[in-house]
């Protein structure tokens, strides 16, 4: 058995998602991961220090900025045939590519894997995580994508050999014309240890800038419930639910959120979760470790007061 | 020349139920549950059909593959504009590769433009099918799609995505998968859930497509999360900064 990760990155950085795969997968036979893009020298630096990696496959082709689907899937279908396994995190490439990746190769795919009980057996949420599904797959090969935030990242400190791959052309009918990044530098929300969420309760954009400001106190990074994007309060890609993002910090706060069950869907790997809401009656006040019962507007300026008092202040 | 368009609708638990795990771990109890049309569907028709009004597509076709009942999940799609429906008629419980497989023969038989699926079912999470579908069909795929514009022979659409947005551009025919951003999906008044009614809606058994649906994975069982129990109460802000500011100073020790 061999295991191909395909590396999770942007802008030239690896994700932190990678590391995390690899863990997941590390008991099932030596791993190679393969990376992908223009301008990847140091994803591939970073990649080959993972431990437990044994190679880094690399094609600079700019065929692959923008990682469409459609011009990934070729390679990693050739390349397939090596591996018992392939696999990447659940983010939105591993979410677009694997699937098509598993048609390609007529394999039935195991996307959002929570845990891997065996080489062919895997646990994964259904329901938005209100059930949890055991499956075992007979097929002789696997795709599947991991739910990072279930696990932990890998050591660093290996020197993986870093080899170039060679392939056909690259084609594709479907090509990026534009990347709308959302502009600020709050932690990653996938591996940060402290989220501070804000709902569609804070009443405008002005208003989110309070969680914004809370959280960068912590050195937290930001969520939102899909209302608060929504209504234009917060950038997509800081949803957290069952359309979202999937976190598990150690400690989330969650201001001003009534816990719907999409949003909840995100929230249960948090070790610790602090609601502040008006209600006490709200859900995710109910399965919250503390809460606090009152208006955010009060609450979350008082709260940053005390903290500073405290030193807890903005690095 | 102006479009066809093939919707594809899973008919689920509808989302605001709360589900319950069958005591056996044989599955989640569906019996006597409250059903109703995948939202992510839901804004796959939605968009589809106003690409219609605005001139892009002439026709809609709503296909769904399930049991009689799933014909709910296509009449919604025929009272909210849909032109006609396809059911495929099947009480088997089909994995998601089934599902592409059977979508794909009817690209075969319809060849419309650009098929629109919604991005995930919310009843099994998967989040496939749009993507199995372009592979077997060989087609560009774009999935999760906030905004779609069709020029001529080109879709320009803005996928959601982990760094935010990313606008792109792909040739027809094509698969588009919906995000709940994408639109705002009407509610058919009344006249038109009765019109819905008198619409085209051919039913095509299963066993009509010689497909091999057999599944591939085992479900071994199904359980119930662990409960999150309940927390205490916080009297002050000032208790509240005080446990977070040791909760911070710990992670920082750690780390
Ligand atoms: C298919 C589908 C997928 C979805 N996916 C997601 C998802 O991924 N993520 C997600 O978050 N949602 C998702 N949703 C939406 C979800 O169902 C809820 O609508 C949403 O999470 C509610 O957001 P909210 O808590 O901000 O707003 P509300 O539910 O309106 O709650 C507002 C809360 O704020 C409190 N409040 C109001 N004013 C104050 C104040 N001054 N001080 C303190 N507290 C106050 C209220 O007591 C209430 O609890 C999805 C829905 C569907 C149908
Ligand atoms: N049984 C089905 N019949 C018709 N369309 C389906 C069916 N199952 C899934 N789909 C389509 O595929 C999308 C994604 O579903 P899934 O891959 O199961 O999460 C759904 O939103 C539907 O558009």
């Amino acid at each position: 058995m061999s295991v191909l990760v395909l590396a999770d990155h942007d802008l030239g950085r690896l994700s932190p998602s990678t590391a995390r795969t690899v863990h997941a997968v590390a008991e099932l036979g030596p791993i190679d991961i393969l990376v992908l893009g223009e301008g990847v020298d140091q994803v591939v630096a970073d990649a080959a220090q993972i431990s437990g990696v044994q190679r880094v496959r690399v094609s600079q082709d700019s065929g692959f900025v923008g990682q469409s689907a459609e011009a990934l899937v070729p390679l990693l279908a050739e390349l397939a045939e090596g591996y018992s396994h392939i696999v990447a995190s659940a983010g939105s490439v591993g979410r677009d590519v694997m699937p098509r990746l598993a048609a390609k190769l007529d394999l039935m795919p195991v996307t959002d894997v929570t845990a891997l009980l065996g080489p062919n057996r895997f646990e994964r949420p259904i329901y938005a995580g209100n059930a949890i599904e055991t499956v075992t797959s007979n097929q002789t090969q696997h795709v599947l994508t991991i739910r990072t935030s279930s696990f932990a990242p890998a050591a660093n400190g290996n020197s993986a050999t870093i080899e170039p791959v060679s392939h056909a052309p690259v084609i594709s009918a479907a090509r990026l014309i534009d990347a709308l990044r959302t502009e600020g530098d709050t932690p990653d929300l996938g591996s940060a240890r402290i989220v501070v969420g804000g709902g569609v309760s804070v009443g405008s954009a002005e208003g989110f800038k309070l969680i914004e400001q809370l959280a960068a106190q912590l050195g937290a990074a930001v969520g939102a419930t899909r209302a608060a994007v929504d209504a234009g309060y917060a950038p997509n890609d800081w949803q957290v639910g069952q359309t979202g993002k999937v976190i598990a910090p150690d400690l989330y706060i969650a201001v001003g959120i009534s816990g719907a069950l999409q949003h909840l869907a995100g929230i249960q790997g948090a070790k610790k979760i602090i609601a502040i809401n008006k209600d006490a009656e709200a859900p995710l006040v109910q399965i919250a470790e503390l809460r606090l019962i009152g208006d955010l507007f009060e609450m979350v300026p008082a709260l940053m007061r005390e903290l500073e008092a405290r030193g807890v202040r903005q690095a | 020349m102006a479009g066809k368009i093939l919707v594809a609708v899973k008919r689920v638990v509808d989302h605001n139920v709360r589900i319950r795990v069958k005591p056996d771990g044989s599955g989640v109890e569906t019996q006597g549950v409250r059903m109703s049309m995948n939202p992510f569907c839901k804004h796959a028709v939605e968009a589809a059909v106003a690409l219609c009004e605005a001139g892009s597509a002439e026709e809609v076709v709503v296909v769904s593959i399930g049991p009689k009942g799933a014909t709910d999940a296509i009449l919604t799609g025929l009272a909210m504009g849909g032109h006609r429906g396809i059911l495929v008629e099947t009480d088997e419980t089909l994995e998601t590769l089934a599902i592409a497989k059977i979508l794909a023969s009817i690209v075969d038989e319809e060849k419309p433009d650009l098929v629109l699926l919604g991005k995930q079912a919310v009843d099994d999470d998967s989040n496939h099918v749009g993507q199995m579908l372009a592979a077997l069909t060989d087609r560009p795929q774009a999935t999760f799609a906030s905004e779609i514009t069709w020029d001529g022979d080109t879709l320009t659409v803005t996928r959601e995505v982990d760094y935010g947005r990313a606008k792109v551009s792909l040739t027809l025919p094509a698969v588009v998968t919906a995000d709940l951003r994408l639109n705002t999906p009407r509610n058919a008044a009344l006249p038109m859930v009765m019109k819905a009614r008198s619409k085209p809606l051919s039913v095509r058994p299963l066993g009509d497509f010689g497909i091999d649906t057999a599944p591939r994975l085992v479900t071994e069982k199904v359980s119930a999360p662990p409960e999150r129990g309940g927390g205490q109460a916080v009297k002050s802000v000032e208790e509240l900064a005080a446990i977070i500011a040791e909760d911070v100073a710990a992670m920082e020790g750690a780390s």
